[in-house]
């Protein structure tokens, strides 16, 4: 009896930080700003219900524009993510030698470690007017005077691809890992050319690390606030810098959150859509991963 | 033979270069934040006007070097507290929500799983916002119900510490986690059997496996609450951790030479902090391939 009580007491002991935890800092927290995108102020301290923060959203262009440029943006640096990085996921997994292989992964990981904003400050020294770039395009002879490279949006693609593509190459990798190059052999034995191995073999098998990278690199990307802007500069229009203003500069709170409910809304729905279309589920691919 | 790998030279040396190329542009940045801080010169850009260490030490006016910069040096201690504190936090909960999820069985078990990981999903800037949304309207409760001011819940250093916590004790669950599923549960029942207490087990035998876990987790936890940019900017007060100061003078000063430096200082120590991580986890070498 004694021993059960025991177990019992434990198990409330565990479950009391996890329910502190998200309930505290995810749920409550989430709740609170979905609760104040769903309030208007009528008159100083007087709030109702409305759901005027959301009409305001559709009636502004700048907004919905900004948002569904930032999707556009990060659907494309996905795209681009996993074309730079399955080539180098699979030289990791199938090509490389034992040793150079770990090598190569851990020099992968290597920029994962290092902050955003040193990576961002990085691409500045190269790219800026003043940059290494365009100093070397000088010497060079190929340019006549400073080229400015930042403050475009190949640049802000060109950033973003670097801050992500570890998180590309990482679940590949270990899906990869599993296969059997036997499989491969069959594949060109049953007279299959390179082109449809890699298309009806290797592709298929890698689905599952594709999709949880692609996940991440999306979600990351959409949340992304330093590489656009730093990168992008004051015309870079990413939604995470309009949340920014409208709580920070602007000081309406109201709106701000619209805004996040909003991005985690459409993000979360692409995520889903993302999920459908490969058949995927969640529980397979990111937590997994 | 290597069925998997390209079988024409041509190919295979095209495939060598792209790697190749590839790992530049890894590199590329960061080389170029570091190397100009060793530049003579009031500009982190070419002409290369010879080597100095005064963009570290230096202390007369256009040069002050970081480690004798004010606001800079602040904010590295800033940030090193902060680390500490979230790294210890989210360690001891990553290993109380390991056990839980590991050891234990109850109602809701998957959706509480699935509950943990997503805060990693979640964009840092909203789980700022929502942290501070919520803190506000706590503080501003009270205020209104009891009149006492409950300032720890206005942005500063204690949002800011919540706010990483959020997410970062996503990863030491899952790391400290992956460690216990592999614990052989038969050490502790030979332990119970031989007269140990369970607070002994615990101590002597399960710990100890977990430790190198718990390190590695609480070096990743502090790594990345160091780095955290998003959510912290949302919650900060008047004391600015070391990302902020920096991107301020980004912000308004274009750059000098100092943020070289401070580049520098960083690449060197995360790139330490991660190498320690990495060794730590890999007793055997069986276990290195995840």
């Amino acid at each position: 009896m004694g021993n059960r009580d025991a177990a019992r007491l434990s198990l409330f002991l565990l479950l009391a930080p996890l329910v502190l935890w998200i309930g505290l800092l995810i749920i409550l927290p989430h709740l609170g700003i979905g609760y104040l995108s769903l309030r208007e102020k009528v008159a100083p301290r007087v709030y109702q219900f409305s759901f005027a923060n959301y009409v305001d959203f559709m009636r502004e262009p700048i907004y919905w524009n900004t948002l569904l440029r930032t999707a556009v943006m990060s659907v494309l640096v996905t795209v681009m993510t996993l074309v730079v990085g399955f080539p180098i996921a699979y030289y990791i997994a199938k090509v490389a030698g034992r040793r150079s292989r770990a090598a190569l992964f851990l020099l992968c990981l290597v920029p994962l470690w290092v902050s955003d904003l040193v990576r961002a400050f990085g691409w500045i020294v190269l790219l800026r007017e003043t940059g290494l770039i365009s100093g070397f395009l000088q010497w060079s002879g190929l340019a006549r005077g400073p080229v400015e490279l930042l403050y475009n949006d190949a640049t802000v693609v060109v950033g973003l691809v670097y801050t992500v593509v570890l998180f590309m190459i990482v679940p590949i990798v270990s899906t990869l890992d599993g296969m059997d190059n036997s499989l491969i052999e069959a594949g060109y034995n049953l007279g299959g050319s390179r082109w449809t191995v890699l298309r009806r073999i290797v592709i298929p098998y890698a689905m599952p690390g594709i999709v949880a990278g692609c996940i991440i690199v999306f979600m990351l990307t959409a949340g992304s606030y330093l590489t656009p802007i730093l990168l992008g500069g004051k015309n870079s229009m990413w939604f995470t810098e309009q949340i920014y203003e409208q709580f920070i500069t602007r000081y309406n709170w109201e709106s701000g959150s619209t805004f996040g409910i909003l991005l985690l809304a459409f993000t979360s729905f692409v995520v889903w859509a993302g999920l459908r279309l490969s058949g995927q589920s969640l529980a397979t691919t990111v937590a997994k991963g | 033979m290597n069925v998997a790998a390209p079988q024409t030279p041509l190919l295979k040396a095209t495939y060598r270069a792209y790697v190749a190329l590839f790992f530049l542009y890894l590199a590329a940045p960061l080389v170029a934040a570091c190397v100009f801080a060793f530049n003579d010169s009031t500009f982190a850009a070419l002409p290369w006007r010879g080597f100095t260490l005064d963009w570290f030490f230096g202390d007369t006016d256009p040069k002050i070097g970081l480690f004798n910069d004010r606001r800079m040096l602040a904010g590295l201690r800033v940030s090193a507290i902060v680390g500490l504190i979230v790294a210890l936090l989210s360690v001891a909960v990553g290993t109380t929500n390991a056990f839980l999820f590991e050891r234990h069985h109850f109602p809701f078990k998957r959706l509480l799983y699935i509950l943990s990981v997503i805060p990693l999903v979640i964009p840092g800037v909203i789980l700022g916002i929502s942290i501070l949304v919520f803190a506000s309207m706590l503080a501003n409760g009270a205020e209104a119900a009891f009149g006492t001011d409950l300032d720890f819940l206005r942005p500063g250093l204690f949002l800011v510490v919540l706010g990483q916590f959020s997410f970062l004790t996503t990863i030491t669950t899952l790391v400290i986690g992956a460690r216990l599923r592999k614990f052989d549960i038969a050490l502790e029942e030979a332990a119970l059997n031989l007269g140990a207490s369970r607070v002994r087990v615990l101590r002597t035998i399960t710990l100890p496996f977990l430790a190198p876990a718990m390190i590695a987790a609480g070096l990743v936890a502090f790594l990345v609450s160091f780095e955290n940019f998003n959510t912290t900017l949302m919650l900060i007060g008047s004391d600015a951790p070391l990302t902020i100061t920096m991107y301020d003078r980004i912000a308004k000063m274009g750059s000098t030479p100092v943020l070289n430096a401070v580049s520098f200082v960083l690449i060197l120590g995360s790139g330490t902090l991660a190498l320690i991580s990495i060794l730590i986890q890999r007793d055997k070498p069986a276990e290195s391939g995840r």
